[in-house]
């Protein structure tokens, strides 16, 4: 039994860093912090990491399946903006409409009120899907690189963005941005349950931020099945050795269309989450750059590696917060914010050279350039 | 013909099977069968059509002409997962598994337990323990990620992995080669059991005392075509290796100059390394061309990247024209004379995309460099006199390299060794893959170069070859030199039954026989 532990432990070995990295850095900025260990702060932390911790686990997916997605980026600015034609809450629907080559196109009125808030979120999670599935497909089918194929349609989302929202507006329903980047308490204050939540068992998880309730729903609801699913075990097969993989009759392609289908949905929740913080749809161009370049950072020091077959998108929902507290050491230390480039570039190089440590066992330095 | 076997009791049948591979002839016109309850072996040289005969019935690839019937009903397989779902599973000589994940994982790959639809990691861990067990191998914990295990162990798993899909014909491709003696012997007892419930085995192995100990019945073939089946016993060994000879056409060799004891170029003491290479002690003169024979993979190969500074951890003595020489990587071993021709052109030895020109001259642009910077006056005499001198067919110079044939493209590579003036030579298998017309004019040059006092090294598959061209042949087996061939000794016979290790003689008393 000790044997197993031992063995799980060595093979972890990527995400127990990055777990202890995060650990002892967050415990340090609360001591530094005047208000440290206090629910508004975690309120606030929580809100600056989910959209990256989001993108993190975007970029994991197809990464097991050793291809990177540049696309996850645009995918999450594309759903943001249409959030914010979406998600207004006005109470009798939002009209739609298209003005492409000089036409006026309706495209009718979007419902309103709390039923079109939860419709508004499912097309917009759907949206963020279907940029992945399409990601998929062109890789699959179209037989190119994933790279310059997300590299592409990274591109294309990122039009399509600047189409609905050419400079940075739209409204994201009040309450409901109050609601998701608050404390349980103010959630359930928002939507009136619990007893606006006063009821007294409530109390001692109230103080919990929303968005961390979300990052573990939607790690447990969606990557720990798809982890034990067939396809999921197929991801990793395809990132370890596709040819073994093949002759083992795993379906390669229904896996790599599911990694990236998965990686869509994953964007797509950040980019929703971002529109709900920023109560805006921004087409922001050098946000959905420095986002993708994060969460290949993330995925790294998370533990996954970049040759695919190895990794967790739990590993990288740490390593995104790694990334994260990182950024808050700045605003509390009074260090010029110039700086941070250099020491996230610092952080990355170290985490990456405790995973390249391997290569100084090869035996055949021609196994090195395979 | 063949012998035919009554068709009744044959679980698999194929008739007229043939293959071809870019022109290539793998396989032509073969029938064969076996039996459930039977465990047949499949015998031949290097190249003679046996993977591709195991890769057609596993469904790996599909045949050009023929017809294939299992249990009775005709087949033919698309995919591996097909020939599976049929019954019949192949343990393959390059292994199938997926390092990254666990030995559990692996030998339920393709259809784990599941529950609510996900996969039961618990029961998908006894059901590896149970496997692990039939063939005696609990000690390989399923938690274990396959890269974390030796070649040995993974081996183990690959068998507990095909036995889970509970074959009715299974094929082992050299199942047993880098197992350890212990579990060869469980292995053994696992197919005595699976023979006994009915099972249909295909034995593919190179270790003759192993085909005499399992084997019911033993196929042969050579250049793609079955030669004889027959019962146990019904042959000698010596029938066997004649029947895998065969009767070829001798290519045209160029005359070996007799000679006195030459000059020594290399000389290797005592050279080890990992679980590969063996203590290996081998000379090569001035002038001289020594093969290196036996059968694929065992340590050819390694010798040759350990003394070209690919491999690290090589203990031992490596003397080059009197000079203890310990190169760390291909460029240290470049600048004390080496040259290697390696395995693959296309990866190893060219950069396909970029000129010919530029391919020539790349690893001798120190030696027409000014400075930091390539004389191009210098470097296009090179160019031209290397063109001249291997007589490569080509448009231009400017061209990419991958616009020539395999055999122009393989002078290339050559040529390319030849700039840097190189004292010792060592060829991998230059000559795979490459025309008759060609295959001569390395020859030629080979010994051309032999007889301006370069010393070669040379690794071929192909026997005939060595034979041809070598002054002297090292066969080599489980990573051993195993005997030293000369002469009159050197003929295809003695190869065969030394790259076999008929007689299992240790290295030690036939390499002091011979010395």
């Amino acid at each position: 039994m000790l044997d197993d532990v031992a063995i799980r432990f060595r093979q972890n070995i990527g995400i127990v860093t990055a777990v202890l990295l995060f650990a002892v850095l967050y415990l340090l900025y609360n001591f530094a912090h005047p208000k440290g260990f206090s629910s508004a702060v975690l309120v606030q932390n929580g809100d600056e990491i989910f959209a990256l911790a989001m993108l993190a686990m975007a970029q994991t997916v197809p990464v097991l399946a050793s291809g990177l997605d540049l696309s996850v980026g645009a995918v999450m600015t594309m759903v943001g903006c249409f959030a914010s034609y979406l998600l207004t809450g006005v109470a009798d629907g939002t009209p739609l409409h298209l003005e492409i080559f000089g036409l006026h196109l309706g495209l009718g009125t979007f419902p309103g009120g709390v039923s079109g808030i939860l419709l508004g979120i499912a097309v917009c999670l759907a949206i963020g899907t279907l940029a992945g599935f399409i990601n998929g497909c062109i890789v699959v089918y179209g037989r190119i690189q994933p790279i310059i194929a997300t590299l592409a349609t990274g591109a294309v989302y990122i039009g399509i963005a600047l189409f609905l929202r050419p400079t940075p507006g739209g409204k994201i329903d009040e309450d409901l941005n109050w609601a998701m980047t608050n404390s349980l308490g103010d959630f359930a204050a928002t939507v009136h349950i619990f007893d606006d939540g006063a009821a007294s068992w409530f109390a001692p998880v109230a103080w919990i931020p929303v968005p961390f309730v979300l990052l573990i729903l939607i790690a447990l609801l969606v990557w720990v099945p798809f982890r034990r699913s067939v396809l999921g075990r197929a991801v990793y097969a395809v990132g370890s050795a596709e040819g073994a993989a093949y002759m083992s009759g795993l379906p390669i392609d229904r896996a790599k269309i599911a990694a990236f289908t998965l990686a869509g949905f994953f964007a797509g929740c950040g980019g929703l989450f971002l529109a709900i913080q920023t109560s805006s749809g921004n087409a922001d161009i050098p946000q959905a750059g420095a986002y993708t370049l994060n969460s290949i950072a993330s995925v790294v020091i998370g533990g996954t590696s970049l040759l695919g077959g190895t990794g967790s998108a739990i590993g990288s929902i740490f390593g995104a917060m790694v990334l994260r507290v990182i950024s808050f050491f700045f605003r509390i230390f009074d260090i010029a914010p110039l700086l941070q480039p250099l020491f996230e570039g610092l952080i990355l190089l170290a985490a990456v050279s405790i995973g390249a440590l391997g290569v100084l066992r090869v035996k055949n330095t021609l196994e090195l350039f395979r | 013909m063949p012998d035919a076997i009554p068709s009744q009791s044959a679980f698999l049948t194929l008739s007229g099977i043939s293959k071809r591979y870019a022109g290539v002839r793998a396989l032509e016109g073969v029938d064969f069968a076996c039996e459930r309850g039977k465990i047949h072996a499949v015998l031949g040289e290097n190249g003679a059509g046996k993977s591709t005969l195991i890769k057609i019935i596993a469904g790996v690839v599909q045949p050009d002409t023929g017809t294939m019937r299992l249990d009775g009903r005709d087949v033919s397989f698309a995919t591996p997962s097909a020939a599976n779902a049929a019954g019949v599973v192949c343990i393959f000589q390059e292994l199938s598994l997926m390092p990254d994940l666990s030995v559990a994982d692996n030998i339920s790959i393709a259809s784990p337990p599941r529950r609510f639809g996900l996969i039961d990691a618990r029961a998908q861990r006894r059901r590896a323990e149970q496997l692990l067990a039939e063939i005696g191998c609990e000690d390989v914990n399923p938690l274990m990620r396959v890269r974390d295990l030796p070649l040995s162990r993974r081996q183990v798993v690959e068998i507990a992995k095909a036995l889970g899909k509970k074959p009715q014909l299974l094929i082992l491709d050299e199942a047993t080669s880098a197992l350890t003696s212990a579990d060869v012997e469980k292995v053994y007892a696992m197919l005595a059991r699976l023979k006994a419930e009915g099972v249909a085995i295909l034995y593919i192995s190179h270790r003759m005392h192993e085909v005499e100990a399992l084997a019911d019945r033993a196929s042969v073939f050579r250049n793609g075509r079955h030669i004889e089946t027959f019962d146990k016993g019904k042959r000698s060994t010596a029938d066997i290796v004649q029947l895998m000879i065969g009767r070829d056409i001798a290519a045209q060799y160029p005359p070996k100059p007799a000679r006195e004891t030459p000059k020594p170029v290399l000389d290797i003491e005592n050279l080890s390394w990992d679980r590969h290479l063996h203590q290996i002690s081998l000379r090569v003169g001035a002038g001289e061309i020594v093969g290196l024979g036996g059968l694929d993979g065992q340590g050819q190969k390694s010798l040759l990247l350990a003394l070209f500074g690919v491999l690290r951890g090589v203990s031992g003595q490596i003397t080059v024209e009197g000079r203890e020489v310990r190169p760390a990587s291909p460029a240290a071993a470049k600048s004390v004379g080496i040259a290697l021709v390696p395995e693959d052109r296309k990866t190893e030895g060219l950069m396909l995309p970029m000129s010919i020109a530029d391919n020539l001259v790349i690893a001798s642009l120190d030696a027409i460099s000014k400075g930091p910077l390539v004389d191009r006056a210098r470097e296009n005499e090179a160019i031209k006199r290397a063109i001249a001198r291997l007589q490569i067919k080509i448009g231009a110079p400017g061209d990419a390299v991958s616009t020539l044939s395999g055999g122009n493209q393989q002078k290339v590579v050559l040529a390319k060794w030849l700039m840097t003036d190189p004292k010792l030579i060592l060829l991998n298998d230059p000559t795979r893959g490459i025309d008759v017309g060609t295959k001569q004019e390395l020859y030629r040059l080979m010994r051309e170069l032999a007889d301006q006092g370069a010393a070669i090294l040379f690794y071929s598959t192909d026997y005939d070859e060595l034979i041809g061209c070598c002054n002297r042949v090292a066969i080599m087996y489980d990573g051993r030199i195993v005997r030293e061939l000369e002469g009159d000794d050197l003929t295809e016979t003695n190869i065969i039954a030394s790259a076999l290790n008929i007689d299992g003689a240790t290295p030690e008393s036939s390499g002091a026989a011979h010395a």
